[in-house]
């Protein structure tokens, strides 16, 4: 088959470590292609090999009929490759027009950057997606997901023959993936190729051709999409056989009968100045409580305001029965409340710090004796959530930014559970996970408030929600409008409460 | 560095050029060690002497400590321009103790005090920065800006702009003092840096320094007193300047507030960029510092002993500034 990318025989291997070993990956003209493999399985290197941003150790890349020897990404894009990177590379402090347009403003009289054409376009782009914002503010002020569809705007709008998306959807909810659907099909009629990677299996059989499946740096299977099932990926990806997935059975978040304690914290009616206006929520011991809506309801603020982020401009809140004035994260971690925030790059890792410093960041206080820190108790922690979460480093003094986007996300939910909060808050603890570690992930939140500790779960997957909390909070504009009780939530019913306008109503 | 050996297949393993940028950065400041040292052997007279070795620990003491000052708050992402005037504010105010009336009537008080109270004024001055530069948001480079002016002022007022003479055995070891037949402000340093050295690897401190200059955004999340963190580190660093003004009063055996310290910003930042810390924050390397500190001598050594002004001394070490951050920004697989 006449092919616009092959990649063949790749090797790679970090300070004498393999991520990969004679991998394989072809593309077609116009096809959507899915990468798929468990986390630092060796997606993100063999993308990052190819747009340069990784030197091959062997093997070939041919690109549109030429050898391609592509050795930054500046040189990609020019070829026609267009990325969007897992962890989004974007400067927030600069403006939306700023971000999309870097490296290609129009210009006037050959040197003045021409800003009102600039904005225009931006704001042309960004309505492909349906976004209408102001493309003057900075970035930094839009939520994960907006920037995640800035990034991903500004590759399309390249004029790329093939466009990489490195887990885009993974901080989106589902109608903002249904947008992104779009776009991607735009792209394949319009003779585009997309390669596509993504830990949610569901999404590959809506949009994609074919899949190509890795494991341990190797590319173990290349198939149609059309021929293929959900169970049969799993089981490439995992390296077994589909019976003994399929008898293995498929756990989640929801446990068995549930014990609910005393009421461990109460927030009524706060607001901050940060977009949440009135917002009302409970959690009891032994309770995951779900906060759902959509995009800018003020989920991740409501998150920043229970850990004391932001200061309450009005409402108070009570922590097991007394009033609780929140001082700012430090005062929040001694009173045992964790936040586990939504941007990893940003907000969770210190990029050139070890795994180990990265995990006990929050649990210092408690590991040092006279502002002295105990190494061994530290050590002895960092290798029991190492192994408890399965996480892949090739020792705990690795740095973090040497993992792959998963296993950070492992180390930052060890990060919270070190410290054991009595409340957690999480939100999208498991963005970017495998299948299979996700699992584990929801399982080990569920063992978690069976210890009587109380979670509050933020997620823009219907079906984590749905299945992991006991009881959702719809939120809208900033106000909490709905609660659903579980059992009995569904999917169906919470995009009803979701969408539904109540006006100012409270349930 | 590794080659691809492992992986099965043709492994067209390229092998790093013997001066690859990583060799550079990794070792860079050993590598130019080796070369200045090289050079001075064979071309500077009297280089490979007793007498050359003591002039330039000395020298270089005051630098290293310096440094390791800065590198602590470089480490924050930050940067201290008020180091020289401290130095000189410290220096300055350490004869004034022990000659007053109360100086004089109690020696053991007054050298005590003499050590004491300058250096708490330093740390007051660190203090400044620090609140300026984490209460009130000021960028670290003007924050500091105003004692690099001001405090040099101060320091030439308290002096009534004189060459401040004296002699005082006790308060003199510090500069002219031996251990081991070696400069006594070499050990001084040597122990600093050790000292400071533990802090940063071993102290909760250390940790939340590094933190909050890789990621302050994360680290306060995790609850990190960024604050704190920060005025610490411009109080140590003020702290250490202060010592470093003192060793240079002692060994001149008169304070001369126009002089004291003067230019030292730029010695202590070269040192401590060509010790490998980032100016972006999230480094500190201790004992870098101390190697950027010698190599920052050995330059200034060589320059002035074949005869090179003090100007093109400047901009050599200019260059090297330049250089050194050269070869860190070029980060790259
Ligand atoms: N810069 C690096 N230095 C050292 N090791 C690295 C580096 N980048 C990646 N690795 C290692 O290579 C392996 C593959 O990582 P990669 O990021 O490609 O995984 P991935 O398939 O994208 O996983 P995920 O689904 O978690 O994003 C991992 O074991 C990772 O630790
Ligand atoms: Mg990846």
């Amino acid at each position: 088959m006449h092919s616009l990318l092959s990649m063949k025989g790749i090797d790679k291997a970090f300070s004498s470590v393999p991520a990969l070993r004679q991998a394989h990956l072809e593309v077609a003209p116009g096809e959507v292609h899915a990468l798929i493999g468990q986390n630092g399985a060796g997606k993100s290197t063999m993308i990052k090999i190819l747009t340069g941003v990784y030197r091959r150790d062997g093997g070939d890349v041919r690109f549109d009929d030429k050898p391609a020897d592509i050795s930054n990404p500046g040189q990609a894009q020019k070829s026609g490759i267009a990325t969007i990177y897992q962890e989004l590379n974007l400067v927030p402090l600069r403006s939306v027009t700023e971000n999309v347009v870097m490296g290609y403003e129009p210009r006037r009289l050959g040197m003045l950057i021409d800003w009102r054409t600039a904005h225009r376009r931006t704001r042309e782009i960004l309505a492909r997606f349906g976004i209408d914002i102001d493309v003057r503010a900075p970035l930094g002020s839009y939520s994960t997901a907006i920037r995640q569809l800035v990034a991903i705007a500004r590759a399309v709008s390249l004029d790329a023959k093939l466009v990489i998306m490195d887990e885009p959807t993974s901080s989106l909810d589902d109608r903002e993936v249904e947008v992104l659907f779009g776009v991607v099909r735009e792209l394949k009629n319009s003779g585009v190729s997309v390669l596509y990677v993504s830990h949610f299996l569901d999404e590959l059989f809506q949009i994609c051709d074919r899949v190509t499946t890795m494991r341990d740096g190797q590319t173990v299977a290349v198939r149609s999409i059309a021929e293929t099932s959900k169970l049969e990926l799993i089981a490439d990806m995992l390296g077994r056989n589909v019976e003994d997935i399929e008898a293995a059975g498929m756990t989640d978040l929801g446990g068995g009968e549930k014990q609910l304690g005393d009421v461990l914290l109460e927030a009524d009616g706060i607001a901050t100045g940060r977009r949440l206006f009135e917002f009302d929520l409970s959690v009891r011991r032994g309770e995951i409580v779900g906060l759902g809506g959509l995009l800018g309801s003020g989920r991740t603020e409501a998150g920043r305001a229970l850990f004391g982020v932001d200061a309450l401009t009005a409402g108070e809140i009570r922590l097991k029965g007394k009033r609780w004035a929140p001082t700012g994260p430090a005062g929040a971690i001694g009173d045992r409340i964790g936040m586990l925030t939504e941007d990893r790059k940003a907000e969770g890792i210190v990029p050139d710090m070890s795994v180990r410093e990265n995990m006990t960041l929050a649990l210092l206080p408690r590991l040092s004796r006279n502002g002295q820190i105990q190494t061994g108790r530290e050590r002895q922690i960092v290798e029991e959530y190492i192994k408890a979460l399965g996480i892949k480093t090739s020792n705990m003094d690795q740095p973090i930014r040497e993992l792959s986007g998963g296993n950070q996300q492992k180390v930052l939910l060890a990060r919270w559970l070190a410290t054991e909060p009595e409340l957690l808050i999480l939100d999208e603890p498991t963005r970017g996970v495998d299948v299979g570690a996700k699992l584990e992930i929801q399982a080990i939140i569920r063992q978690y408030v069976d210890r009587g500790f109380g979670v509050v779960l933020i997620s823009s997957e219907f079906e984590e929600l749905v299945e992991g909390a006991d009881r959702i909070v719809v939120l809208q504009d900033g106000h909490s409008v709905a609660t659903l009780e579980n059992p009995g939530i569904t999917e169906d019913a919470l995009v009803k409460a979701i969408a539904h306008h109540h006006t100012g109503e409270h349930a | 560095m590794s080659d691809g050996s492992l992986s099965n297949g043709k492994a067209v393993s390229r092998a790093p050029a013997p001066l690859s940028l990583g060799t550079l950065r990794n070792h860079g400041g050993l590598i130019a060690l080796v070369l200045i040292l090289a050079f001075n052997a064979l071309f500077t007279p009297n280089f490979l002497q007793v007498q050359t070795l003591f002039v330039n620990i000395s020298q270089v003491a005051t630098i290293a400590i310096v440094a390791i000052g800065m590198t602590l708050v470089i480490a924050t992402a930050g940067i201290d321009l008020s180091v020289g005037a401290v130095m000189a504010l410290a220096g300055a105010l350490a004869p004034l103790i022990f000659l007053s009336d109360f100086g004089q009537a109690y020696p053991a008080l007054g050298i005590a005090a003499a050590f004491v109270l300058p250096l708490l004024a330093a740390s007051l001055c660190g203090l400044f920065n620090g609140i300026m530069i984490s209460y009130l948001n000021v960028q670290p480079i003007i924050a500091t800006l105003i004692l690099f002016i001001s405090g040099r002022g101060i320091a030439q007022v308290l002096t009534n702009g004189n060459l401040q003479t004296f002699s005082n055995p006790y308060f003199s070891y510090l500069g002219t003092g031996k251990i081991l037949g070696l400069p006594f402000q070499g050990w001084l340093a040597l122990v600093l840096a050790l000292a400071v050295y533990w802090l940063v690897s071993r102290t909760i401190f250390g940790r939340y320094l590094l933190a909050v200059g890789g990621n302050e955004r994360a680290a306060r999340l995790a609850g990190a007193p960024v604050r704190m963190v920060k005025i610490g580190a411009y109080v140590l660093c003020a702290f250490l300047s202060g010592i470093a003004g003192l060793i240079v009063v002692a060994i001149n055996s008169a304070s001369d507030a126009a002089r004291n310290g003067n230019l030292m910003e730029l010695d202590a930042i070269a040192a401590a960029v060509v010790g490998g810390a980032l100016l972006q924050g999230g480094r500190a390397p201790i004992f870098g510092a101390i190697l950027g500190a010698v190599i920052i001598q050995l330059v200034k050594y060589t320059l002035l002993a074949n005869g090179v002004e003090d100007e093109v001394a400047l901009i050599a070490k200019a260059a090297i500034i330049v250089l050194a951050v050269y070869i860190q920004q070029a980060r790259k697989e």
